[in-house]
């Protein structure tokens, strides 16, 4: 099915027609996003200038029952921005204005196109930052990652985006408008922020975003530890996490990881005899305090184990240390065509066994799974590098996929920490939930988008739902 | 069959406690099952039921034919201190769970107002105290509950883990709702460990010196766990108090201290302990020392016009605010009108204001919400409709029109 000619003028005269896309050529450049095993061309692409057309394209979609996506950056992991050709998609990277920062009230009012590390360049003036920090952060959207919840390495001590939103403006899928929250955080009634903040698209489509900024810490200690085991490495992190220091970071790489970092130009200099390593980070207000921290630490990595440790003596050498971290995605994907980056979370004191079990899975389907991820809460993610035509490989690697996702529920877990169900981990929901549950979920779908026309065929397991009818009890 | 016979064939003649003076039966569940049963029962049959916790939030004067209270679902039915997670029942005191949770040198980082409080009110309800501003609102500490819906159907979102996005964030909407989606039974809480050192500094002086030393410890980027300024009704004392609580690792909190001391510009005196520990739960008991507790949301930078108003139209009473995160709580003695008048003055300064505890008429006139910001109601009512189809929750969420 396609879009209606006669629709197609409307967003034309709505946008100007230079902002709709329509040929096959330039659909197919939206066929995707981070997820490399799920395409879908949209029917049309519009590239709205404002809110008020925004506002305008939902109205004129929503009258003629048109299901429409919205877009930041492209970069989600789960399939969540990806739209059949009989939806509209409606890319948002155009409203990209920093509206309001205010400093005193620790705050700042931003469109929802506005790429997350350009917020905290903003900020950076009056030292403050817009703390959670996805390792896509020079590319992904504050409205991208309201939708999905988005962590990143320092949402260890400063917690994901839905502990850092006040208010959200949203065009709800019939086109009409509402203002959730408020900004100084105390919502008119029930917390329809909290809800909206991880819907991925469903409830509709956020047009201004209201966000906490925290101060920038002044003193700031890294150190590197490597480990001979995994289990020793995951013994660590329950270690630090027991001892009620709260690190702004706890990220741990394996073996696989390590080695492919070091052969690529990212190369950190991670010793690549280690089952696996672990970067930590302090920070705070004050050196001497961050400094006796940081020597509590490298005593824990040590007592637990660490054949080494080393802590980071200057600027030059912490970036060094990060930038292994924050580019072994794209190291891991130069290995093949395709990455599936998985995304699960497990207790922080089931990653040793955790962590083996994965291991085993890899030996077992004979695929090399590389794990980079943030220990300190638990959150997983498995890296497999394969090659999308190769048919064997691909289903191997679902095999791999699916079950991950049973060890990590099975060990009192969850399916997606950080990258949302979206396409891809629909199938996996009612391992996590029971039928009243998404049944439940499923009835709130309905009050925010009873036509079902935001982002249809995303996060709920249709069939698995329990049917809720409004108003009446089943 | 009268109701209280179809509650005992139900859940059995020991789950029905004895009735209150009104004659109206009150059951008391041992589970999330017979809670979901009892609410199934009461839906179909066109029942209202009141929900009870400690009865200390929600006074148990609301009219009903039904109370249910959570007072035996009152087991830690999971704590893990090498995690730092912890699941209580909604009617395990809070206090208990506190000290439970010390025992194992785990600690959740809220300090809900008033006294002998359950853990299912204070979710639901979401009252913060004092470390609000250092460590979040409620909701920022619940990883996932249990909810038994208005019309009886068991819901679990969210887990045990501490980064979760499957699903949507039901648990966020019943955080704080009141009970208007249904009864909380069961809350998962993100702990943190015993804090190594917990320091408490007061000053005391004019509300607006110490509002003033209060935003230059914020402008010099110090987030202490705690920044409360407290009214001399409150503090108990002739002049208003500015209290801190700094909370952390031992240097860090040193550090902080100084910071603080520099930033402030004001000579503050440090409390041992057990008067560090007086204070605190003094001001938390103050909470609700009246029969009408409110909670106003304001900016920081606009607290003073905000404390102007509350003091133009209520009583002079224990108030605190909490600067930080720009809350207000007044409790005392008051007319509905005069909150009612407030909140539509309020509104104006975009400030929302929440009923947090009243007498049920009043409650029951103004709701614990009011008005909501356009757009907002009509979702509202809807998700009503979908989690309490038959009307069975006895929660004024809404303003009588
Ligand atoms: C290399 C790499 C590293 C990554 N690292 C992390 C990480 O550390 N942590 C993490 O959490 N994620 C990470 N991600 C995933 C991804 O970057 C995040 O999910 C991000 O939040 C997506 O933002 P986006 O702008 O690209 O959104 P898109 O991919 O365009 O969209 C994502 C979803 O949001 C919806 N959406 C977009 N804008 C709006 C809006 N305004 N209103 C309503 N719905 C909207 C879409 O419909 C879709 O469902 C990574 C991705 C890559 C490729």
């Amino acid at each position: 099915m396609t879009i209606p000619a006669g629709v197609l003028a409307a967003l034309s005269a709505i946008v100007g027609p230079g902002w709709v896309r329509q040929s096959d050529a330039e659909l197919e450049t939206y066929a995707g996003d981070g997820l490399p095993t799920h395409r879908s061309r949209p029917g049309a692409v519009v590239i709205p200038g404002t809110r008020e057309e925004v506002i305008r394209i939902v109205r004129e979609l929503a009258s003629h029952s048109i299901p429409f996506v919205a877009r930041g950056a492209g970069t989600g992991l789960s399939g969540g921005a990806l739209a059949s050709d009989d939806a509209v998609l409606v890319v948002l990277t155009r409203l990209t204005r920093i509206l309001e920062v205010d400093p005193a009230n620790r705050l700042a009012v931003v469109e929802p196109g506005v790429v997350n590390v350009r917020l905290s360049a903003a900020a950076a003036p009056h030292g403050l930052h817009y703390a959670p920090d996805p390792s896509s952060q020079t590319v992904c959207t504050i409205g991208g990652n309201v939708a999905e919840n988005a962590g990143g390495p320092h949402c260890l001590k400063y917690g994901v985006t839905t502990n850092h939103v006040l208010e959200l403006e949203v065009v709800l899928p019939d086109g009409g408008v509402a203002t959730l929250g408020s900004r100084n955080g105390e919502p008119w009634g029930p917390d329809l922020v909290g809800l909206f903040v991880g819907s991925e698209g469903l409830f509709g489509i956020a047009t201004r975003i209201t966000v906490r900024l925290t101060p920038v810490p002044t003193a700031v200690r890294t150190l590197l530890a490597d480990f001979a085991a995994l289990r020793t490495a995951g013994e660590a992190v329950s270690a630090i996490i027991r001892s009620g220091l709260v690190p702004a970071a706890l990220e741990m790489m394996d073996r696989n990881c390590i080695g492919v970092v070091e052969a690529s130009i990212y190369a950190a200099g991670y010793p690549t005899d280690a089952a696996a390593v672990l970067l930590v980070e302090l920070d705070g207000a004050d050196e001497g305090a961050v400094a006796a921290e940081c020597a509590e630490v490298e005593l824990l990595l040590r007592e637990s184990g660490a054949r080494t440790v080393r802590v980071a003596r200057d600027e030059a050498e912490r970036t060094r240390l990060w930038q292994g971290r924050k580019k072994a995605f794209g190291a891991l994907g130069r290995l093949s065509s395709d990455l599936v980056v998985q995304d699960t979370v497990v207790p922080r004191s089931a990653l040793p066994d955790v962590l083996e079990q994965l291991e085993a899975i890899g030996n077992e389907l004979g695929i090399n799974v590389a794990n980079v991820f943030h220990a300190g809460d638990g959150n997983l993610h498995p890296n497999m590098a394969f090659d999308g035509s190769d048919e064997a490989a691909v289903e191997r690697v679902e095999r791999a996929s699916a079950a991950i996702m049973k060890v990590c529920v099975a060990a009192g877990g969850t399916i997606t920490g950080e990258h949302g169900v979206g396409s891809d981990k629909r199938r996996y929901m009612s391992l996590m939930f029971d039928a009243d549950t998404l049944g439940a979920m499923h009835a709130v779908r309905l009050v925010f988008d009873p036509a079902e026309i935001s982002n249809p065929g995303k996060v709920l397991p249709a069939h698995a739902c329990r049917e809720w009818k409004m108003g009446v009890a089943s | 069959m009268t109701i209280v016979h179809r509650i005992r064939s139900l859940v059995g003649t020991d789950a029905v406690l004895e009735t209150d003076g009104t004659g109206l039966p009150r059951v008391a569940p041992r589970s999330e099952e017979e809670a979901a049963l009892v609410l199934r029962t009461a839906s179909e049959a066109g029942w209202r039921v009141r929900v009870e916790g400690a009865r200390r939030w929600s006074p148990d004067d609301a009219p009903a034919d039904l109370a249910l209270t959570t007072q035996r679902l009152s087991e830690i039915t999971f704590l893990d201190p090498a995690d730092l997670v912890a699941t209580a029942q909604a009617g395990v005191a809070w206090d208990d769970l506190r000290g439970a949770l010390a025992d194992q040198g785990a600690w959740a980082a809220l300090d809900p107002p008033g006294t002998g409080r359950s853990v299912g009110s204070v979710v639901a309800t979401a009252t913060a105290g004092p470390l609000r501003g250092g460590f979040g609102n409620v909701r920022d500490h619940v990883l996932g509950l249990t909810l038994v819906t208005g019309d009886g159907r068991v819901v679990r979102p969210g887990g045990r883990v501490v980064k979760n996005v499957a699903g949507f964030d039901l648990a966020k909407l019943a955080t704080g709702s009141f009970g208007a989606f249904g009864v909380v039974t069961s809350v998962t809480l993100r702990l943190r460990a015993v804090p190594r050192a917990d320091m408490t500094l007061v000053a005391t002086g004019t509300r607006d010196g110490l509002l003033g030393a209060a935003r230059r410890i914020l402008g010099a980027g110090i987030t202490p766990g705690a920044l409360e300024l407290v009214a001399p009704a409150a503090a108990q004392a002739a002049d208003w108090a500015l209290a801190i609580r700094l909370i952390g690792a031992d240097a860090e909190v040193q550090a902080t201290r100084n910071a603080v001391g520099g930033a402030a510009a004001l000579g503050f005196a440090e409390l041992p302990a057990h008067e560090s520990a007086r204070l605190w739960s003094d001001i938390l008991a103050g909470a609700e020392s009246g029969p009408t507790t409110v909670r106003l949301g304001t900016l920081p930078s606009a607290l003073d016009d905000a404390l102007d108003l509350v003091a133009h139209h209520l009583p002079e009473a224990w108030l605190s605010a909490t600067v930080g995160s720009g809350t207000i709580r007044w409790s005392g003695d008051t007319t509905h009108d005069r909150v009612k008048l407030l909140r539509h003055q309020a509104a104006q300064q975009e400030i929302p204001l929440t009923l947090e505890r009243a007498p049920w008429p009043m409650r029951e006139s103004l709701g614990h919400f009011g008005a909501y910001r356009e757009g907002v109601g009509r979702l509202v009512g809807q998700l009503r409709r979908a989690f309490d189809p038959h009307g069975t929750l006895v929660v004024p969420v809404d303003a009588v029109a």
